[in-house]
Protein backbone atom coordinates (compact mmCIF):
# COMPACT_ATOMS: atom_id res chain seq x y z
CA UNK A 1 0.00 0.00 0.00
CA UNK A 2 1.25 3.49 -0.90
CA UNK A 3 2.28 6.00 1.70
CA UNK A 4 0.00 8.99 2.04
CA UNK A 5 0.63 12.44 3.47
CA UNK A 6 -2.33 13.64 5.50
CA UNK A 7 -3.15 16.42 7.94
CA UNK A 8 -3.99 15.01 11.34
CA UNK A 9 -3.86 16.11 14.98
CA UNK A 10 -1.38 14.67 17.45
CA UNK A 11 -4.19 13.03 19.40
CA UNK A 12 -5.56 11.29 16.31
CA UNK A 13 -2.07 10.27 15.18
CA UNK A 14 -1.50 8.59 18.54
CA UNK A 15 -4.77 6.70 18.07
CA UNK A 16 -3.97 5.56 14.54
CA UNK A 17 -0.44 4.62 15.61
CA UNK A 18 -1.79 2.51 18.46
CA UNK A 19 -4.25 0.71 16.18
CA UNK A 20 -1.60 -0.06 13.60
CA UNK A 21 0.73 -1.23 16.37
CA UNK A 22 -1.84 -3.84 17.33
CA UNK A 23 -3.60 -2.22 20.27
CA UNK A 24 -6.55 -4.54 20.81
CA UNK A 25 -8.12 -2.95 23.87
CA UNK A 26 -8.66 0.71 24.70
CA UNK A 27 -10.45 2.08 27.75
CA UNK A 28 -10.62 5.79 28.50
CA UNK A 29 -12.57 8.58 30.07
CA UNK A 30 -12.93 12.04 28.48
CA UNK A 31 -10.72 14.95 29.51
CA UNK A 32 -9.38 17.96 27.61
CA UNK A 33 -6.91 18.24 25.85
CA UNK A 34 -6.85 14.56 24.84
CA UNK A 35 -10.52 14.07 23.94
CA UNK A 36 -9.83 13.67 20.21
CA UNK A 37 -7.80 10.56 21.01
CA UNK A 38 -10.67 8.90 22.88
CA UNK A 39 -13.08 9.97 20.13
CA UNK A 40 -10.78 8.59 17.44
CA UNK A 41 -10.52 5.25 19.24
CA UNK A 42 -14.30 5.12 19.70
CA UNK A 43 -14.67 5.21 15.92
CA UNK A 44 -11.64 3.30 14.67
CA UNK A 45 -11.46 0.46 17.21
CA UNK A 46 -14.97 -0.61 16.28
CA UNK A 47 -14.14 -0.43 12.57
CA UNK A 48 -11.29 -2.84 13.26
CA UNK A 49 -13.53 -5.05 15.40
CA UNK A 50 -11.51 -4.44 18.52
CA UNK A 51 -12.55 -3.30 21.97
CA UNK A 52 -13.29 0.31 22.89
CA UNK A 53 -14.76 1.14 26.28
CA UNK A 54 -15.67 4.54 27.61
CA UNK A 55 -15.22 3.67 31.24
CA UNK A 56 -17.13 5.26 34.12
CA UNK A 57 -13.92 6.73 35.49
CA UNK A 58 -10.17 6.97 34.90
CA UNK A 59 -9.58 4.45 37.67
CA UNK A 60 -11.79 1.86 36.13
CA UNK A 61 -10.20 2.46 32.70
CA UNK A 62 -6.69 1.71 33.92
CA UNK A 63 -7.88 -1.39 35.77
CA UNK A 64 -9.65 -2.65 32.65
CA UNK A 65 -6.34 -2.20 30.86
CA UNK A 66 -4.69 -4.28 33.58
CA UNK A 67 -7.22 -7.04 33.00
CA UNK A 68 -6.85 -7.00 29.20
CA UNK A 69 -3.07 -7.00 29.51
CA UNK A 70 -3.14 -9.95 31.93
CA UNK A 71 -5.11 -11.85 29.30
CA UNK A 72 -2.34 -11.21 26.78
CA UNK A 73 -3.81 -8.37 24.72
CA UNK A 74 -2.08 -5.15 23.74
CA UNK A 75 -3.95 -2.62 25.86
CA UNK A 76 -3.91 1.13 26.27
CA UNK A 77 -5.53 4.04 28.07
CA UNK A 78 -5.13 7.80 27.78
CA UNK A 79 -5.92 10.86 29.83
CA UNK A 80 -4.60 14.24 30.86
CA UNK A 81 -2.87 15.29 34.06
CA UNK A 82 -5.63 15.10 36.74
CA UNK A 83 -6.87 11.88 35.17
CA UNK A 84 -3.36 10.41 35.14
CA UNK A 85 -3.12 11.11 38.87
CA UNK A 86 -6.20 8.95 39.34
CA UNK A 87 -4.57 6.16 37.37
CA UNK A 88 -1.45 5.97 39.54
CA UNK A 89 -2.65 3.07 41.67
CA UNK A 90 -3.30 1.05 38.52
CA UNK A 91 0.11 2.00 37.15
CA UNK A 92 1.80 0.77 40.29
CA UNK A 93 -0.11 -2.52 40.07
CA UNK A 94 0.80 -2.92 36.38
CA UNK A 95 4.46 -2.43 37.29
CA UNK A 96 4.13 -4.75 40.28
CA UNK A 97 2.46 -7.46 38.18
CA UNK A 98 4.98 -6.92 35.37
CA UNK A 99 2.21 -6.29 32.88
CA UNK A 100 2.74 -4.43 29.61
CA UNK A 101 0.48 -1.46 28.85
CA UNK A 102 0.65 1.90 27.13
CA UNK A 103 -0.58 4.99 28.95
CA UNK A 104 -0.85 8.33 27.15
CA UNK A 105 -0.69 11.58 29.13
CA UNK A 106 -1.46 14.73 27.14
CA UNK A 107 -0.49 17.15 29.87
CA UNK A 108 -2.40 20.22 30.98
CA UNK A 109 -1.43 22.70 33.65
CA UNK A 110 -1.82 21.97 37.36
CA UNK A 111 -1.77 21.48 40.28
CA UNK A 112 -5.27 20.34 41.16
CA UNK A 113 -7.77 20.79 38.38
CA UNK A 114 -5.50 23.54 37.05
CA UNK A 115 -6.57 24.50 33.56
CA UNK A 116 -6.55 23.04 30.08
CA UNK A 117 -3.54 24.96 28.75
CA UNK A 118 -0.55 22.93 27.59
CA UNK A 119 2.15 22.21 30.18
CA UNK A 120 4.93 19.79 31.04
CA UNK A 121 4.33 19.80 34.76
CA UNK A 122 3.92 16.02 35.14
CA UNK A 123 7.57 15.19 34.44
CA UNK A 124 8.28 14.20 38.04
CA UNK A 125 5.16 12.06 38.24
CA UNK A 126 5.94 10.31 34.95
CA UNK A 127 9.64 9.68 35.41
CA UNK A 128 10.00 9.02 39.14
CA UNK A 129 7.42 6.29 39.50
CA UNK A 130 4.22 8.21 40.09
CA UNK A 131 2.40 5.65 42.18
CA UNK A 132 3.64 3.86 45.28
CA UNK A 133 6.56 1.44 45.39
CA UNK A 134 9.93 1.13 43.71
CA UNK A 135 9.06 1.12 40.06
CA UNK A 136 9.52 3.03 36.84
CA UNK A 137 7.52 3.50 33.69
CA UNK A 138 9.41 3.85 30.44
CA UNK A 139 8.55 7.38 29.29
CA UNK A 140 8.63 8.51 25.65
CA UNK A 141 8.33 12.16 24.62
CA UNK A 142 7.35 12.72 20.96
CA UNK A 143 7.81 16.25 19.61
CA UNK A 144 5.85 16.11 16.35
CA UNK A 145 2.69 14.54 15.00
CA UNK A 146 4.88 12.14 13.00
CA UNK A 147 6.68 11.01 16.15
CA UNK A 148 3.40 10.77 18.05
CA UNK A 149 2.37 8.17 15.45
CA UNK A 150 5.72 6.40 15.12
CA UNK A 151 6.37 6.12 18.85
CA UNK A 152 3.23 4.04 19.40
CA UNK A 153 4.89 1.05 17.71
CA UNK A 154 7.97 1.60 19.83
CA UNK A 155 5.85 1.95 22.99
CA UNK A 156 3.90 -1.29 22.54
CA UNK A 157 7.06 -3.19 21.61
CA UNK A 158 8.95 -1.91 24.65
CA UNK A 159 6.00 -2.68 26.91
CA UNK A 160 5.81 -6.28 25.70
CA UNK A 161 9.54 -6.79 25.62
CA UNK A 162 10.07 -5.72 29.23
CA UNK A 163 6.59 -6.49 30.58
CA UNK A 164 6.43 -2.94 31.87
CA UNK A 165 4.04 0.03 31.53
CA UNK A 166 5.16 2.62 28.96
CA UNK A 167 3.97 6.20 29.10
CA UNK A 168 3.70 8.58 26.16
CA UNK A 169 4.18 12.06 27.60
CA UNK A 170 2.96 14.91 25.43
CA UNK A 171 1.60 18.36 26.13
CA UNK A 172 -1.66 19.93 25.01
CA UNK A 173 -0.04 21.52 21.95
CA UNK A 174 1.18 18.17 20.71
CA UNK A 175 -2.27 16.66 21.16
CA UNK A 176 -4.14 19.54 19.56
CA UNK A 177 -1.86 20.65 16.77
CA UNK A 178 -2.53 19.45 13.26
CA UNK A 179 0.37 18.87 10.90
CA UNK A 180 1.31 16.55 8.05
CA UNK A 181 1.81 12.87 8.79
CA UNK A 182 3.27 10.41 6.34
CA UNK A 183 1.40 7.20 6.90
CA UNK A 184 0.68 3.92 5.21
CA UNK A 185 -2.88 2.85 5.92
CA UNK A 186 -1.96 -0.79 6.06
CA UNK A 187 -4.16 -3.51 7.43
CA UNK A 188 -3.45 -3.06 11.12
CA UNK A 189 -1.81 -5.84 13.01
CA UNK A 190 -4.65 -7.77 14.57
CA UNK A 191 -2.72 -10.75 15.88
CA UNK A 192 -3.86 -11.56 19.39
CA UNK A 193 -0.42 -11.96 20.93
CA UNK A 194 2.07 -10.06 18.83
CA UNK A 195 4.90 -11.30 21.02
CA UNK A 196 4.29 -14.75 22.51
CA UNK A 197 3.22 -14.33 26.12
CA UNK A 198 3.69 -17.58 28.03
CA UNK A 199 2.81 -15.80 31.24
CA UNK A 200 -0.63 -14.56 30.12
CA UNK A 201 -3.89 -15.79 31.65
CA UNK A 202 -5.32 -17.60 28.68
CA UNK A 203 -6.99 -20.58 30.35
CA UNK A 204 -4.71 -23.27 31.83
CA UNK A 205 -6.08 -26.34 30.12
CA UNK A 206 -3.14 -28.67 29.41
CA UNK A 207 -0.61 -26.47 31.17
CA UNK A 208 0.30 -25.37 34.68
CA UNK A 209 -1.70 -22.34 35.86
CA UNK A 210 -0.14 -18.89 35.48
CA UNK A 211 -0.41 -16.51 38.40
CA UNK A 212 -0.25 -12.73 38.03
CA UNK A 213 0.07 -10.83 41.29
CA UNK A 214 1.89 -8.01 42.98
CA UNK A 215 1.38 -9.35 46.48
CA UNK A 216 4.29 -11.02 48.29
CA UNK A 217 3.43 -11.58 51.90
CA UNK A 218 6.81 -12.96 52.89
CA UNK A 219 9.52 -10.40 53.46
CA UNK A 220 12.28 -12.18 51.52
CA UNK A 221 9.98 -13.01 48.65
CA UNK A 222 9.18 -9.34 48.01
CA UNK A 223 12.81 -8.34 48.23
CA UNK A 224 13.71 -11.02 45.70
CA UNK A 225 11.02 -9.72 43.39
CA UNK A 226 12.09 -6.11 43.84
CA UNK A 227 15.69 -7.01 42.98
CA UNK A 228 14.40 -8.68 39.85
CA UNK A 229 12.58 -5.47 38.89
CA UNK A 230 15.69 -3.40 39.58
CA UNK A 231 17.72 -5.70 37.33
CA UNK A 232 15.15 -5.17 34.60
CA UNK A 233 15.32 -1.39 35.02
CA UNK A 234 19.12 -1.53 34.70
CA UNK A 235 18.78 -3.43 31.43
CA UNK A 236 16.27 -0.89 30.14
CA UNK A 237 18.61 1.96 31.06
CA UNK A 238 21.47 0.30 29.23
CA UNK A 239 19.59 -0.61 26.09
CA UNK A 240 16.70 1.75 25.54
CA UNK A 241 17.93 5.27 26.25
CA UNK A 242 17.23 7.55 23.29
CA UNK A 243 17.90 11.19 22.55
CA UNK A 244 18.49 13.58 19.67
CA UNK A 245 21.34 16.04 19.58
CA UNK A 246 22.02 18.94 17.27
CA UNK A 247 25.37 20.73 17.00
CA UNK A 248 26.51 19.68 20.47
CA UNK A 249 30.25 19.08 19.90
CA UNK A 250 31.46 22.65 19.48
CA UNK A 251 28.62 24.40 21.33
CA UNK A 252 29.32 26.98 24.03
CA UNK A 253 25.68 26.87 25.09
CA UNK A 254 23.40 23.84 24.84
CA UNK A 255 19.63 24.00 25.14
CA UNK A 256 17.89 21.01 26.75
CA UNK A 257 14.21 20.49 26.03
CA UNK A 258 11.65 17.83 25.13
CA UNK A 259 8.25 17.77 23.43
CA UNK A 260 6.83 21.06 22.13
CA UNK A 261 9.51 22.98 24.02
CA UNK A 262 12.16 21.17 21.96
CA UNK A 263 10.57 22.36 18.70
CA UNK A 264 10.87 25.95 19.82
CA UNK A 265 14.43 25.30 21.04
CA UNK A 266 15.33 23.72 17.70
CA UNK A 267 14.07 26.83 15.91
CA UNK A 268 16.24 29.00 18.18
CA UNK A 269 19.32 26.85 17.49
CA UNK A 270 18.72 27.08 13.74
CA UNK A 271 18.27 30.84 13.89
CA UNK A 272 21.32 31.57 16.07
CA UNK A 273 23.61 29.11 14.27
CA UNK A 274 22.95 31.04 11.06
CA UNK A 275 24.29 34.09 12.88
CA UNK A 276 27.40 32.16 13.91
CA UNK A 277 26.49 31.51 17.54
CA UNK A 278 27.90 28.24 18.90
CA UNK A 279 24.68 26.77 20.21
CA UNK A 280 23.35 23.22 20.35
CA UNK A 281 20.39 21.17 21.50
CA UNK A 282 19.93 17.98 23.47
CA UNK A 283 16.42 16.57 23.18
CA UNK A 284 15.68 13.61 25.47
CA UNK A 285 13.36 11.18 23.68
CA UNK A 286 13.19 8.73 26.58
CA UNK A 287 12.59 10.80 29.70
CA UNK A 288 13.00 7.62 31.71
CA UNK A 289 15.56 6.28 31.27
CA UNK A 290 17.05 9.78 31.13
CA UNK A 291 19.83 10.13 28.54
CA UNK A 292 22.66 10.97 30.92
CA UNK A 293 25.27 9.96 28.36
CA UNK A 294 24.18 12.77 26.07
CA UNK A 295 25.79 15.21 28.48
CA UNK A 296 29.21 13.52 28.50
CA UNK A 297 30.08 14.82 25.07
CA UNK A 298 30.38 18.43 26.10
CA UNK A 299 30.06 18.69 29.89
CA UNK A 300 31.80 22.05 30.14
CA UNK A 301 29.29 23.97 28.02
CA UNK A 302 26.70 26.31 29.48
CA UNK A 303 23.38 24.48 29.68
CA UNK A 304 19.96 26.13 29.48
CA UNK A 305 17.07 23.81 30.34
CA UNK A 306 13.71 24.84 28.87
CA UNK A 307 10.46 23.47 30.22
CA UNK A 308 6.77 24.21 30.24
CA UNK A 309 6.96 23.83 34.02
CA UNK A 310 8.76 25.51 36.88
CA UNK A 311 11.78 23.22 36.75
CA UNK A 312 11.54 19.43 36.84
CA UNK A 313 13.76 17.90 34.14
CA UNK A 314 16.41 20.44 35.13
CA UNK A 315 17.13 18.25 38.17
CA UNK A 316 18.01 15.28 35.96
CA UNK A 317 20.27 17.51 33.88
CA UNK A 318 22.09 18.58 37.04
CA UNK A 319 22.51 14.93 38.04
CA UNK A 320 23.83 14.08 34.58
CA UNK A 321 26.37 16.91 34.82
CA UNK A 322 27.16 16.11 38.45
CA UNK A 323 26.47 19.60 39.65
CA UNK A 324 24.58 22.78 38.87
CA UNK A 325 27.43 25.20 38.20
CA UNK A 326 26.74 25.48 34.49
CA UNK A 327 23.01 24.71 34.44
CA UNK A 328 20.40 27.42 33.99
CA UNK A 329 16.64 27.17 33.74
CA UNK A 330 13.84 28.94 31.92
CA UNK A 331 10.28 27.74 32.30
CA UNK A 332 6.63 28.75 32.44
CA UNK A 333 3.37 26.87 32.88
CA UNK A 334 -0.29 27.54 33.43
CA UNK A 335 -1.00 29.65 30.37
CA UNK A 336 2.22 30.82 28.79
CA UNK A 337 5.22 28.94 27.50
CA UNK A 338 8.76 30.25 27.03
CA UNK A 339 8.78 32.08 23.70
CA UNK A 340 11.51 32.14 21.07
CA UNK A 341 12.17 35.77 21.94
CA UNK A 342 12.57 35.02 25.67
CA UNK A 343 14.93 32.14 24.97
CA UNK A 344 17.10 34.23 22.65
CA UNK A 345 17.27 36.95 25.29
CA UNK A 346 18.47 34.42 27.87
CA UNK A 347 21.00 32.84 25.54
CA UNK A 348 22.75 36.13 24.80
CA UNK B 1 9.02 32.07 3.28
CA UNK B 2 7.15 31.69 6.55
CA UNK B 3 3.60 32.99 6.90
CA UNK B 4 1.90 33.06 10.30
CA UNK B 5 -1.83 33.57 10.35
CA UNK B 6 -4.21 34.10 13.25
CA UNK B 7 -7.91 33.73 12.47
CA UNK B 8 -10.51 34.69 15.03
CA UNK B 9 -14.25 35.16 15.27
CA UNK B 10 -17.37 33.86 16.91
CA UNK B 11 -17.96 30.13 17.14
CA UNK B 12 -19.99 29.19 14.05
CA UNK B 13 -18.38 31.73 11.71
CA UNK B 14 -16.13 29.09 10.21
CA UNK B 15 -12.90 30.24 11.83
CA UNK B 16 -11.57 26.72 12.38
CA UNK B 17 -12.54 25.54 8.91
CA UNK B 18 -10.87 28.50 7.24
CA UNK B 19 -7.62 27.73 9.06
CA UNK B 20 -7.89 24.07 8.27
CA UNK B 21 -8.48 24.76 4.57
CA UNK B 22 -5.36 26.96 4.39
CA UNK B 23 -3.32 24.20 6.06
CA UNK B 24 -4.75 21.56 3.69
CA UNK B 25 -3.89 23.73 0.67
CA UNK B 26 -0.36 24.19 2.03
CA UNK B 27 -0.06 20.42 2.42
CA UNK B 28 -1.17 19.89 -1.17
CA UNK B 29 1.47 22.34 -2.33
CA UNK B 30 4.09 20.36 -0.39
CA UNK B 31 4.80 23.12 2.08
CA UNK B 32 5.38 22.68 5.79
CA UNK B 33 2.29 23.61 7.73
CA UNK B 34 0.70 23.48 11.18
CA UNK B 35 -2.77 24.31 12.42
CA UNK B 36 -3.47 24.89 16.09
CA UNK B 37 -7.05 25.35 17.27
CA UNK B 38 -8.08 27.09 20.45
CA UNK B 39 -9.60 24.35 22.53
CA UNK B 40 -11.08 26.03 25.58
CA UNK B 41 -14.72 25.90 26.53
CA UNK B 42 -15.64 27.18 23.06
CA UNK B 43 -19.33 27.22 22.21
CA UNK B 44 -21.41 28.48 19.30
CA UNK B 45 -21.51 32.24 19.64
CA UNK B 46 -18.52 32.29 21.98
CA UNK B 47 -15.09 33.20 20.69
CA UNK B 48 -12.86 30.87 18.72
CA UNK B 49 -9.48 31.24 17.11
CA UNK B 50 -6.85 29.20 15.35
CA UNK B 51 -3.25 29.64 14.33
CA UNK B 52 -1.89 28.50 10.98
CA UNK B 53 1.74 28.47 9.92
CA UNK B 54 2.81 27.88 6.33
CA UNK B 55 6.51 27.65 5.55
CA UNK B 56 9.22 26.38 3.21
CA UNK B 57 11.10 25.17 6.27
CA UNK B 58 10.35 22.94 9.23
CA UNK B 59 8.04 24.76 11.66
CA UNK B 60 9.44 25.18 15.17
CA UNK B 61 6.27 26.15 17.01
CA UNK B 62 2.64 25.93 16.00
CA UNK B 63 1.99 28.70 18.50
CA UNK B 64 2.20 32.20 17.02
CA UNK B 65 3.67 35.05 19.02
CA UNK B 66 3.63 37.62 16.21
CA UNK B 67 1.38 37.17 13.20
CA UNK B 68 1.97 38.19 9.59
CA UNK B 69 -1.75 38.11 8.96
CA UNK B 70 -4.74 38.56 11.22
CA UNK B 71 -8.22 37.71 9.97
CA UNK B 72 -11.05 38.79 12.28
CA UNK B 73 -14.75 38.20 11.92
CA UNK B 74 -16.07 40.18 14.88
CA UNK B 75 -15.18 43.05 17.20
CA UNK B 76 -14.01 41.10 20.29
CA UNK B 77 -11.56 39.21 18.05
CA UNK B 78 -10.08 42.44 16.75
CA UNK B 79 -9.66 43.78 20.25
CA UNK B 80 -8.08 40.57 21.50
CA UNK B 81 -5.58 40.00 18.70
CA UNK B 82 -4.69 43.37 17.16
CA UNK B 83 -1.57 43.65 19.34
CA UNK B 84 -0.38 40.26 18.06
CA UNK B 85 -0.01 41.59 14.52
CA UNK B 86 3.50 42.43 13.30
CA UNK B 87 4.21 45.96 12.10
CA UNK B 88 3.44 46.03 8.36
CA UNK B 89 1.23 42.98 8.92
CA UNK B 90 -2.01 42.35 7.05
CA UNK B 91 -5.32 42.84 8.85
CA UNK B 92 -8.41 41.45 7.13
CA UNK B 93 -11.58 42.64 8.82
CA UNK B 94 -15.22 41.66 8.53
CA UNK B 95 -16.72 45.15 8.48
CA UNK B 96 -20.24 43.71 8.82
CA UNK B 97 -19.47 43.15 12.48
CA UNK B 98 -16.57 45.53 13.08
CA UNK B 99 -18.16 48.85 12.13
CA UNK B 100 -15.46 51.37 12.94
CA UNK B 101 -11.78 50.88 12.46
CA UNK B 102 -9.25 53.47 13.55
CA UNK B 103 -6.83 54.25 10.73
CA UNK B 104 -3.41 52.76 11.40
CA UNK B 105 -0.46 53.49 9.14
CA UNK B 106 1.67 50.70 10.58
CA UNK B 107 -0.46 47.89 9.22
CA UNK B 108 -2.17 47.04 5.96
CA UNK B 109 -5.93 46.95 6.37
CA UNK B 110 -8.42 45.20 4.13
CA UNK B 111 -11.98 45.72 5.25
CA UNK B 112 -15.00 44.07 3.61
CA UNK B 113 -18.55 43.29 4.78
CA UNK B 114 -17.89 39.54 4.64
CA UNK B 115 -21.12 38.51 6.34
CA UNK B 116 -23.28 40.68 4.07
CA UNK B 117 -21.48 39.40 0.99
CA UNK B 118 -22.06 35.82 2.13
CA UNK B 119 -25.75 36.50 2.71
CA UNK B 120 -26.03 37.93 -0.82
CA UNK B 121 -24.37 34.79 -2.17
CA UNK B 122 -27.09 32.79 -0.48
CA UNK B 123 -25.37 31.25 2.55
CA UNK B 124 -24.23 33.26 5.58
CA UNK B 125 -21.81 30.49 6.50
CA UNK B 126 -19.47 31.15 3.56
CA UNK B 127 -18.18 34.48 4.91
CA UNK B 128 -15.02 32.55 5.77
CA UNK B 129 -14.53 31.48 2.15
CA UNK B 130 -15.02 35.05 0.92
CA UNK B 131 -12.21 35.99 3.32
CA UNK B 132 -10.12 33.13 1.91
CA UNK B 133 -10.54 34.49 -1.61
CA UNK B 134 -9.43 37.97 -0.56
CA UNK B 135 -6.49 36.54 1.35
CA UNK B 136 -5.38 34.36 -1.55
CA UNK B 137 -5.49 37.25 -3.99
CA UNK B 138 -3.54 39.54 -1.68
CA UNK B 139 -0.80 37.15 -0.56
CA UNK B 140 -0.52 34.97 -3.69
CA UNK B 141 1.00 32.11 -1.67
CA UNK B 142 -0.89 29.37 -3.45
CA UNK B 143 -2.05 28.32 -6.88
CA UNK B 144 -5.81 28.94 -7.01
CA UNK B 145 -6.28 25.61 -8.79
CA UNK B 146 -4.84 23.81 -5.75
CA UNK B 147 -7.34 25.64 -3.57
CA UNK B 148 -10.35 24.47 -5.59
CA UNK B 149 -8.94 20.95 -5.82
CA UNK B 150 -8.42 20.92 -2.04
CA UNK B 151 -11.97 22.10 -1.33
CA UNK B 152 -13.33 19.26 -3.45
CA UNK B 153 -11.03 16.73 -1.83
CA UNK B 154 -11.70 17.57 1.83
CA UNK B 155 -15.46 17.98 1.58
CA UNK B 156 -17.17 15.01 3.22
CA UNK B 157 -19.10 12.73 0.89
CA UNK B 158 -22.51 13.71 2.30
CA UNK B 159 -21.71 17.43 1.98
CA UNK B 160 -20.69 17.49 -1.68
CA UNK B 161 -23.67 19.74 -2.46
CA UNK B 162 -21.84 22.53 -0.60
CA UNK B 163 -18.78 22.56 -2.85
CA UNK B 164 -20.31 24.96 -5.40
CA UNK B 165 -21.32 27.65 -2.94
CA UNK B 166 -17.91 27.54 -1.26
CA UNK B 167 -16.08 27.88 -4.56
CA UNK B 168 -18.43 30.67 -5.57
CA UNK B 169 -17.59 32.48 -2.32
CA UNK B 170 -13.86 32.10 -2.87
CA UNK B 171 -14.24 33.48 -6.42
CA UNK B 172 -16.26 36.41 -5.06
CA UNK B 173 -13.41 37.16 -2.65
CA UNK B 174 -10.84 36.92 -5.42
CA UNK B 175 -12.76 39.51 -7.42
CA UNK B 176 -13.08 42.00 -4.56
CA UNK B 177 -9.50 43.28 -4.81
Amino acid sequence: MKKEKILISGNEAIGEGAIQAGCFFYAGYPITPQNELTAYMAKRMLQEKRVFIQAESEISAINMVLGASAAGFRAMTSSSSPGISLKQEGLSYLAGCQLPAVIVNIMRAGPGLGNIFPAQSDYFQATKGGGHGDYYCIVLAPFSVQEAFDFMFFAFDLADKYRNPVMILGDGFLGQMVEPLTVKFQIPNSKYQIIKKDWALTGCKKRAPNIIKSFYLKQKELEKFNLLLQKKYKTIKRRETRWQEIDVEDARIILVAYGTMARIAKGVVRKLREKGKKIGLIRPITLWPFPQKAFLKNPKARYLVLEMSYGQMVEDVKLALEGDKNVEFLGRAGGGIPTEEEIIRRVK
Amino acid sequence: MTEKIIISGAGGQGVMLLGRVIAEVALNENKFTSWLPSYGAEVRGGSAFCMVVVSDEEIPSPYIEKADTLIVFNKPSLEKFISWLKPEGLLLVNSSLVPKLNPNKNIQILSFPLTEIAVKLGNIKVANMVALGIYLKRKKLFDIKTVFKTIKKITLSDKKNLIDINIKAIKEGLNLI
